[in-house]
């Protein structure tokens, strides 16, 4: 018998079905592989007498013909999403220990559908970066290596926890979260499938704010059909969540067959940024010409306000940010620091609790929202998002189904190699990923192939709003295509 | 636009976050790289263009004005650093 680990999501679901194994045995396999992998970092938390007695009442309904659609799987929980009892610390300091009285919304319906907590993955702060090196507990390190070295490559951010634990089989597939492409691109970077749904598609009910406009929830998944298992338990309408959608949620794994015969898949020639590397070139094409193949029709396309994203994003986020971030005061949960009055309190609390990037990100946000700067910096970029968002309007209005472009502008990089000095490095990662959030949009990433350096690189495609149907039956023809990524073979903790 | 140390300083005041003599010109730095960065927005042509407000079409949700939640203070004051009596304590504001 094959390794329970290598099984896909759909896999495992089918083996418990026909009682080829339990969810015990399933569950247990993961807890092993996890604790040969803590070198890693990828779990903050693990939860194994949790995930035992969620396994063990997985096999009673099972066996009672009584079994939910995720019956059984062991998943791994972004530590950005609110868990009952189990510590949530949102890759923060300022969060240490901190135990929700609640669960978030979507973990909730991952528990509702059988699903089996392994525990909870590493992140960047606050879901602040695209390296997952922010996290006040460390970097996540990527199952991934170039070939004849052991240099330790960064899995991506800031869901690094997810896609690492994901790509090196920790568990069968993970929550994410992607404010500015904090799911597809470390998906991008560890061969793996991620999806950011359209803004409103999953509740952000219970999970720690970033920027919320912009936070959307999503799965990392090995195969395009594990995502779209994930994704539709995720998802749903949420009375706590104002801008949750009340729209029912498809049967996302039927779309999976569809095809893209009769598509027309737009190439915004914007996305050909100076500098990309011949090979994210060739990919692009190379993912351009399988959609072809297999019936769609390519067409060129312009999206005008593409360069403006990045920018205008680093405005609406840190703004956000900002505001959210005010509650963390010392006062009614997490790390307090003593001080002269109630207002030094607050200072020293927050000094000591949030790293660089976070505070960096707060500091900027309050800029460009305090007095004489707000109209010249936030409400100029709230009108460019307009801008961006009528840009993709557009080409959807002259029958363009889905938009095709490379997930990230590299492959995966060192540890410690980006952004030391100049912040603005590191967010050039999410150059293809940031104009989705902003415009509200579904995307995905799925593997397109290696690299020269033997390292996975990621295609993107970008849909109508609340269409990842057709996302799903486009990153299928992809993974057809390129055929499965074989991942890394675990060289962690021997 | 770029920032001057005593912005810097006024700007972590304002975001409540202490900052030492040290951190001030990193900080300045990093956030002056970040301003360079954004100031290609100022060569976009926005008149005319409501700023976004809604990231989807869609009505605010609304419901009754009733209670519909509550009754639990010692799960709200669980997580923080001082209580007493259910109440969450802070220094002395008022003297």
């Amino acid at each position: 018998m094959t390794n329970l680990t290598d099984l896909t999501l759909a896999d495992a679901r089918d083996g418990l079905q026909r009682r080829a194994f339990s969810a015990v045995e399933l569950t247990q396999a993961h807890l092993d592989a996890m604790a040969a992998a803590r070198g890693l970092n990828a779990f903050l938390v693990e939860t194994p007498e949790r995930a035992l007695a969620m396994a063990r009442a997985s096999d009673a309904r099972i066996a009672s013909g009584d079994g939910r659609p995720l019956e059984g799987l062991p998943l791994g929980i972004k530590d950005l999403f609110c868990t009952e009892g189990v510590i949530t610390t949102a890759g923060s300091n300022i969060l240490k220990g901190f135990e929700p009285a609640y669960e978030s919304a979507v973990s909730g319906n991952l528990w509702r559908d059988g699903a089996v907590m392994l525990g909870k993955l590493n992140l960047d702060e606050f879901a602040m970066g695209s390296s997952n090196e922010t996290s006040a507990f460390g970097p996540v390190v990527s199952p991934w290596r170039r070939p004849g070295s052991d240099a330790p490559l960064v899995p991506g951010g800031s869901s690094g926890g997810s896609a690492a634990a994901v790509a090196a089989r920790l568990c069968l597939a993970a929550t994410a979260t992607d404010t500015g492409g904090s799911i597809r691109q470390p998906a991008a970077f560890t061969g793996t499938v991620g999806i950011k749904p359209t803004y409103g598609r999953c509740s952000r009910w219970g999970t720690v704010a970033f920027a919320s406009s912009l936070d959307q929830a999503g799965p990392i998944a090995r195969t395009v059909r594990d995502a779209a298992i994930m994704l539709r338990s995720m998802a749903g309408p949420d009375a706590r969540d104002t801008t949750c959608a009340d729209l029912p949620v498809p049967d996302y794994e039927a779309a999976i067959g569809r095809g893209v015969r009769g598509l027309k898949i737009g190439i915004p020639k914007e996305y050909r940024v100076a500098g990309m590397p011949d090979e994210i070139e060739r990919l692009w094409q190379q993912g351009a010409a399988w959609l072809k193949a297999a019936g769609a029709e390519i067409v060129e396309i312009s999206l005008p306000h593409t360069k403006y994203a990045l920018p205008a994003y680093y405005i609406v986020a840190p703004a956000e940010a900002s505001s959210n971030l005010a509650r963390y005061d010392g006062v009614r949960y997490g790390l307090r620091v003593e001080g002269r009055d109630i207002v030094d309190m607050y200072e020293r609390s927050r000094a000591a609790g949030f790293g660089r990037e976070v505070k960096r990100r707060i500091m900027i946000g309050t800029y460009v929202l305090s007095a004489g700067y707000y109209d010249a910096y936030y409400l100029r970029a709230q009108k460019i998002r307009t801008l961006i968002k009528r840009d993709f309007e557009t080409v959807y209005a002259d029958g363009i189904d889905a938009v095709l472009t490379p997930a990230t502008p590299s492959s995966a990089f060192g540890i410690g190699e980006k952004g030391s000095g100049d912040p603005v490095e590191m967010y050039l990662n999410d150059i293809f990923t940031v104009t989705v959030n902003m415009a509200g949009l579904p995307g995905i990433a799925v593997p397109g192939g290696l690299d020269a350096g033997g390292l996975p690189l990621g295609l993107q495609l970008i849909g109508r709003p609340f269409d990842e149907e057709t996302l799903f039956a486009a990153s299928q023809v992809i993974e057809d295509a390129a055929g499965r990524i074989a991942l890394p073979e675990a060289w962690w903790g021997r | 636009m770029s920032v001057d140390q005593t912005t810097v300083r006024r700007i972590a005041r304002l975001a409540r976050i202490a900052v030492t003599d040290e951190d001030v010109p990193h900080l300045q730095g990093e956030l002056n790289a970040i301003l360079a960065f954004v100031e290609q927005l100022g060569e976009v042509d926005v008149e005319g263009v409501e700023p976004m407000t809604s990231v989807t079409p869609m009505a605010m949700k609304k419901r009754q004005d009733g209670v519909t939640d509550g009754g639990y203070p010692d799960k709200i004051v669980r997580n923080a650093p001082a209580t007493e009596d259910d109440f969450f304590l802070v220094p002395k504001v008022v003297e």
